[in-house]
């Protein structure tokens, strides 16, 4: 006897709403009342894709150190931290500067924190937005714990954690999905699956046919969406908010979308991929279709998109010199900060070592 | 006297009452672990508080320590206090990434902005006839990483006030419980206050000799020091139930007296917590030394299949001996 086992074939038909024209993909759905929306997500888009460009530029220049650019994927992360509310927790892996600026992370702080210092990350106490995750995938189970948490102190927030492709092979990727499901906590899984884990790509990582089937293993639903529609992925994101703000219960949402840049200022993706394959995900950039729609909409002309660009650059410029001035300030101070939270109350141990530290010389930056 | 000390608390019933009072007083207090809700723990040292506290706190986790001790992150940083279990500490490796990365960390990445107030409770040791992974001691694992405190009580009231000690730390702690003796000690716990973490114990006072042991061994230390008292020889003996952060004063103040130090414990000797404590007492007391210090540990191999355990331990008789040798070199 044969034929026991079975591999059920996912849905492989990605939500979308804007083709890549920026043409309605069903002419039948009115997206009026969005329209607003589309424009705040361009603006929020384009700054975010202005903002990574000028740190790759400091990067290149020697101002800052190394990160993870975010261009090609900020309809992603916009479309899905669009549907956050203030009180919600976003809980992202290294490479969400776009859902960050639009969160209200401020410019000058993630510019600080490039160039190296702690202070960048001096978040409010008990901030909600938390600061980017650098192991992959450990902030997953993390983010289940927060939002198993809201729920039991009887709050109706929900957890958003964002995380690649890559993550999701690792074990606490299905520990946190098998976590979050199992003890119903209230969070919204968003995969941002870019096609490449460094050298890796998407073939490689996994056998199966989706990343968002991975979810019903866990008896929770999921769905693909273009990343590249920043439309389309609200409306799926909000669908997965509303399901563990009402219910209490996680969902996960994997987005289509592509990182156009290298890895990290530390990669070099020409050993790994074609020319070809980044110019045909050109054509399908996230801003482009969204400004082609508005235009066609005549809700943006030259005019307007000039004169936001300028706004853009002067932000960026502002934040950069806001930057510089608090790295003269930190560096005037001494270094005896590295001691700073490690724990509440200074331990005996690390109180003698300051001390050792302040008699022995005060750090490089002292000179 | 022999009818109380019958009934008095064992190092399981003394860590189990900590809990019931802690998570009595402050609801924010939760539990979680491999089976430590219906089947209260597989040494029944939860038992009874899901019956009193219900399921949502006294959560019985899906069978994986990294999603325990990462979930146990979230909650902590988000208004609540979690007690973690890892069932045997040999498990507790599948969570050192979460523990390094995130646990000992938070606070100091965000400045302060959040902190992680949890415990992880973990048994930990030889001398209990177990399977392979159940009887090792990784102290120095946790002690190396900064922003953790780790704690090892040795006796029942030990536990009692360091459970407490560990639930009402504002940052997080591993309290490792010497499953050698969950149930081999009966000791009063009533009225026995919080302990103070950080802090090194004098348990016994003498002349000659300093010896610093914790957990089970302080057990054997203090019976080579009964040993040695009928040849006339007094010893210190300080418990270390604090290994991280250290507390050297007392162990240093000691060997000003007595000039030797003798160092026990149960971790493979090379790079472990009795290297870490001689090296403390030669910044401090370098001078007040009459013989090179020495340790008795287990040895730098894997923990024996259990027909064999007692020969990784260190025993009675070479504890008696080395201190014997540095009374008469």
């Amino acid at each position: 006897m044969t034929g026991h086992l079975e591999y059920p074939e996912p849905s492989t038909k990605p939500h979308r709403v804007l083709d890549a024209n920026g043409n309605l993909v069903d002419d039948q759905t009115s997206i009026d009342d969005d329209v607003g929306f589309l424009e705040e997500a361009f603006k929020a888009m384009l700054r975010a894709r202005r903002f990574d460009e000028r740190l790759l530029k400091l990067q290149r220049q020697g101002a800052i150190g190394t990160f993870a650019p975010i261009k090609g994927q900020e309809a992603a992360q916009v479309g899905a931290a669009s549907t956050l509310r203030d009180d919600d927790w976003f809980v992202p892996s290294f490479r969400e500067k776009a859902a960050m600026l639009l969160l209200g992370v401020e410019m000058a702080d993630i510019f600080l924190t490039a160039a190296g210092w702690n202070e960048g990350l001096a978040g409010k106490k008990g901030d909600r937005r938390l600061p980017e995750t650098v192991p992959v995938s450990s902030q997953l189970p993390i983010a289940a714990g927060i939002a198993y948490a809201a729920r039991l102190r009887g709050e109706d927030t929900v957890a958003m954690v964002f995380f690649g492709d890559g993550a999701t092979s690792s074990g606490d990727f299905h520990e946190a999905m098998n976590f979050a499901s199992v003890l119903k906590a209230p969070v919204v899984f968003v995969c941002q699956n870019n096609g490449w884990a460094i050298s890796t790509p998407r073939s490689a990582q996994t056998a199966s046919s989706t990343i968002a089937q991975k979810a019903h293993a866990y008896g929770m639903p999921s769905a693909q969406v273009d990343g590249n529609d920043v439309l389309a992925v609200r409306q799926v994101v909000e669908e997965a908010v509303e399901r563990a703000r009402t219910k209490g219960l996680p969902s996960m949402v994997e987005a289509l979308t592509y990182r156009m840049e290298v890895h990290t200022t530390a990669d070099d993706p020409s050993r790994y991929r074609d020319d070809d394959e980044i110019e045909a995900w050109r054509a399908r950039d996230p801003i482009t279709r969204v400004e082609t729609f508005l235009r066609s909409r005549s809700q943006i002309d030259d005019a307007m998109v000039e004169v936001l660009e300028e706004q853009i650059q002067d932000e960026i410029d502002r934040a950069w010199a806001a930057t510089k001035t608090r790295i003269a300030e930190l560096e005037e101070q001494s270094d005896e900060v590295i001691f700073d939270h490690i724990f509440e109350d200074l331990t005996p141990p690390l109180k003698r070592q300051r001390k050792d530290f302040l008699k022995t010389g005060r750090g490089a930056n002292d000179g | 006297m022999a009818e109380k000390k019958d009934r008095a608390p064992t190092m399981v019933d003394a860590i189990n009452r900590a809990l019931h009072e802690a998570m009595d007083s402050d609801e924010t207090i939760v539990v979680i672990g491999e089976d430590v809700g219906t089947n209260g723990g597989v040494f029944r040292v939860t038992a009874g508080l899901k019956e009193q506290f219900g399921k949502d706190r006294v959560i019985d986790a899906p069978l994986a320590e990294s999603g325990i001790i990462g979930f146990s992150i979230g909650m902590a940083m988000n208004g609540l206090k979690p007690v973690a279990e890892m069932q045997f500490s040999g498990f507790s490796y599948y969570a050192l990434a979460q523990i390094e990365n995130h646990a000992a960390r938070m606070r100091w990445r965000t400045r302060g902005a959040h902190s992680v107030p949890m415990v992880i409770r973990m048994p930990y040791g030889a001398g209990v006839r177990a399977l392979e992974h159940h009887s090792e001691s990784r102290e120095a694992f946790f002690a190396h990483i900064p922003g953790l405190k780790i704690v090892i009580p040795a006796t029942p009231a030990r536990a009692y006030a360091l459970t407490h000690a560990a639930i009402r730390d504002p940052d997080p702690v591993i309290v490792m419980e010497p499953k050698a003796v969950y149930r081999t000690i009966r000791e009063d716990i009533d009225g026995i206050e919080p302990a103070e973490i950080g802090v090194s114990r004098t348990v016994r006072e003498g002349g000659d000799l300093t010896i610093v042991s914790y957990g089970a061994m302080l057990h054997r230390a203090l019976e080579a020091a009964e040993s040695l008292a009928a040849d006339g020889i007094d010893t210190d003996v300080i418990d270390v139930e604090t290994i991280s952060p250290l507390d050297a004063a007392p162990i240093a103040a000691s060997v000003e007296k007595t000039g030797r130090l003798l160092i026990v414990n149960e971790a493979p000797p090379s790079f472990g917590p009795a290297g870490e404590i001689a090296m403390r007492v030669m910044e401090e007391s370098f001078y007040s030394l009459h013989c090179p210090i020495r340790r008795i540990c287990g040895w730098d191999i894997h923990v024996p299949f259990f027909a064999r355990e007692q020969a990784y331990l260190p025993s009675v008789d070479r504890i008696v001996r080395a201190a014997r040798d540095m009374i008469t070199d």
